[in-house]
């Protein structure tokens, strides 16, 4: 355990190397934040309280999507590259007989990484933001602490998506396309380019239903005060089932491609 | 760089040079694209996808709505079809341009600079990706639907405006690009702050200039010229007023304001090549 604080401590520290990095990405945030504000304030003008949301919500849930779109990875990124590269060059052989696990040593990595993401890159466009809009602000100190667990569960949920994609690799070595895929499917279906509840009919129930919406959707809901009580934890069991689920099945895959490994002779 | 080239005659010489150049090396790339041809299909219609989920966004703003910021479906499109194609077009020829800042970190730019060719025309060609296409054709596609739907009252002009905005856009984008790229041989890591003008600009430039604050729009007429790739010569074709109380006599001016964006790119870029220190080693 002591190992694995280490490795997200260090995932925390290497990102935190890059300050100028960081400035430069709030200030891109914060230029799709304000672009994106715009555009909802336009279509909550024509549509008042349109999925479920006043106009301040609506503007809450944007910088929220500028906050957390670097903590919860939604365009792809962190490890994925990495491990892809690792796979592709057959270093991962000597990741593989380091006495930790795989799975749960990229994990922490990431968690720290999102850690520093959510302050790095989570709180500057928001106050900005707030600066200009008018934003919904929890006052309970409780819903504060249920968003942060939410987002901690939307981080793990990504990773395991994230680990499944990257592990592809094995079989296709040129990880481009996947990981590609992968920045699309996380910003549509996150709600990261429109809320999941504007989506209509049968493509809304869908994309609420998948992994994803842990992402952003549910973290924003429960900052809202929409995810209450019973509600609340319904909203966890979605994202931590999806959570298990996929972890579950990274590590069945991670299995089947170290045997192809040895298989190949590394 | 010291070709020992100077004058007029100089100029257009090394400016031969180095277009040719960047032709050699953009052949060379596409070639090696082509060697894996179903990585290359998949990741150009990739590349279509990603661009087309900012208009199915539109789609389903649609869904809701009949107008937004008084503008229709079609007029949206057309602002989209527009800028989307000149921001390809841009981003299928310089897009490597702001990959700069990480080989003057890691010192590989050192490399380019001893090769008898203009460091510009390497750096923009590096990795040509051809699959940037894919978004030429997506704005394409949005662009044609628009004018398949639209009911425009065309003359001459109007037509005329359609090449010309996206010929002149391309070139404003491309100084956004150079540029951006100059100003990482001072600030290396800060290829986001490019982003932000040049993924953030088109992504401005899709929506109509009514839904934004009056300040922005002047801002991004007179401070980063955006304003002309489209906003200015589409409300011209689609017969509005111009944004923000400019005058309209503006929508004719696209490529004069290309014309100048380059020549201060091209001034930037010659100032931050200059002040390139090497990393060393």
């Amino acid at each position: 355990m002591r190992l694995y604080m280490a490795v997200a401590v260090g995932g925390f520290r290497r990102y935190a190397t890059y300050r100028v990095a960081t400035a430069a990405g709030v200030f891109a945030n914060t230029v799709f934040g304000f672009i994106m504000a715009y555009t909802y304030i336009a279509l909550w003008d024509e549509r008042p309280r349109l999925g479920g949301y006043d106009q301040a919500e609506a503007l809450t849930f944007v910088w929220l999507g500028q906050a957390l779109l670097m903590t919860c990875a939604m365009m792809g990124g962190g490890f994925g590259e990495e491990l892809v590269d690792r796979i592709r060059t057959g270093d991962v052989a000597i990741d593989l007989y380091r006495p930790v696990d795989l799975q749960l040593w990229w994990l922490a990595g990431d968690l720290g990484r999102a850690a520093f993401h959510l302050i790095g890159r989570g709180i500057a466009p928001m106050v900005l933001g707030g600066l200009v809009f008018e934003l919904v602000l929890p006052a309970d100190p409780l819903t504060w602490v249920a968003f942060l667990v939410s987002v901690a569960l939307g981080v793990v949920v990504s990773f395991a998506v994230r680990y499944l994609l990257a592990l592809s690799a094995f079989w296709l070595l040129d990880g481009t396309g996947v990981l590609q895929i992968s920045m699309l499917t996380g910003l549509f279906f996150s709600g990261m380019l429109l809320p999941l509840t504007l989506f209509p009919g049968a493509l809304g129930e869908v994309a609420r239903a998948l992994p994803w919406s842990s992402l952003l959707q549910i973290p924003a809901d429960v900052f809202l005060g929409k995810h209450t009580g019973w509600g609340l934890i319904r909203a966890y069991a979605f994202q931590a089932g999806w959570a298990v689920l996929l972890l579950g099945a990274g590590r069945a895959l991670q299995t089947v491609a170290t045997r192809r490994v040895v298989v190949q002779g590394g | 760089m010291g070709s020992g080239a100077t004058g007029p005659v100089g100029r257009v010489w090394q400016l031969r040079a180095g277009v040719r150049a960047y032709g050699l090396i953009v052949m060379m790339w596409i070639r090696s694209t082509m060697t894996y041809r179903a990585s290359f299909a998949m990741t150009t219609f990739g590349n279509f996808a990603a661009t087309a989920f900012d208009f199915v966004t539109i789609l389903l703003m649609f869904a809701h709505t009949e107008a937004l910021g008084g503008y229709s479906l079609p007029e949206i499109a057309l602002l989209y079809g527009l800028a989307g194609t000149a921001f390809g077009l841009t981003d299928l020829l310089l897009g490597s341009v702001d990959r700069l800042g990480r080989r003057v970190r890691d010192g590989t730019l050192d490399t380019l600079l001893v090769r008898p060719v203009p460091v510009l025309a390497q750096v923009a060609a590096d990795r040509f990706a051809l699959r940037r296409l894919g978004r030429v054709f997506q704005g394409l596609l949005v662009l044609g639907y628009a004018l398949v739907v639209l009911d425009v009252d065309w003359s001459p002009l109007k037509v005329l405006m359609l090449p010309l905005a996206v010929v002149s856009g391309a070139a404003i984008f491309a100084a956004v690009f150079v540029t951006g790229a100059a100003f990482q041989f001072v600030a290396q890591d800060a290829a986001e702050v490019q982003n932000g003008f040049t993924y953030g600009g088109s992504t401005l430039l899709q929506y109509p200039p009514t839904i934004f604050a009056k300040e922005l729009v002047r801002g991004v007429t007179f401070v980063v010229p955006l304003a002309f790739v489209n906003w200015l010569p589409a409300l011209y074709v689609l017969g509005r007023e111009a944004p923000a109380g400019l005058p309209g006599w503006l929508a004719f001016l696209p490529p004069v304001v290309a014309v100048g964006c380059v020549g201060l790119a091209g001034l930037a870029w010659r100032v931050g090549l200059r002040s390139y220190r090497s990393t060393g080693s």
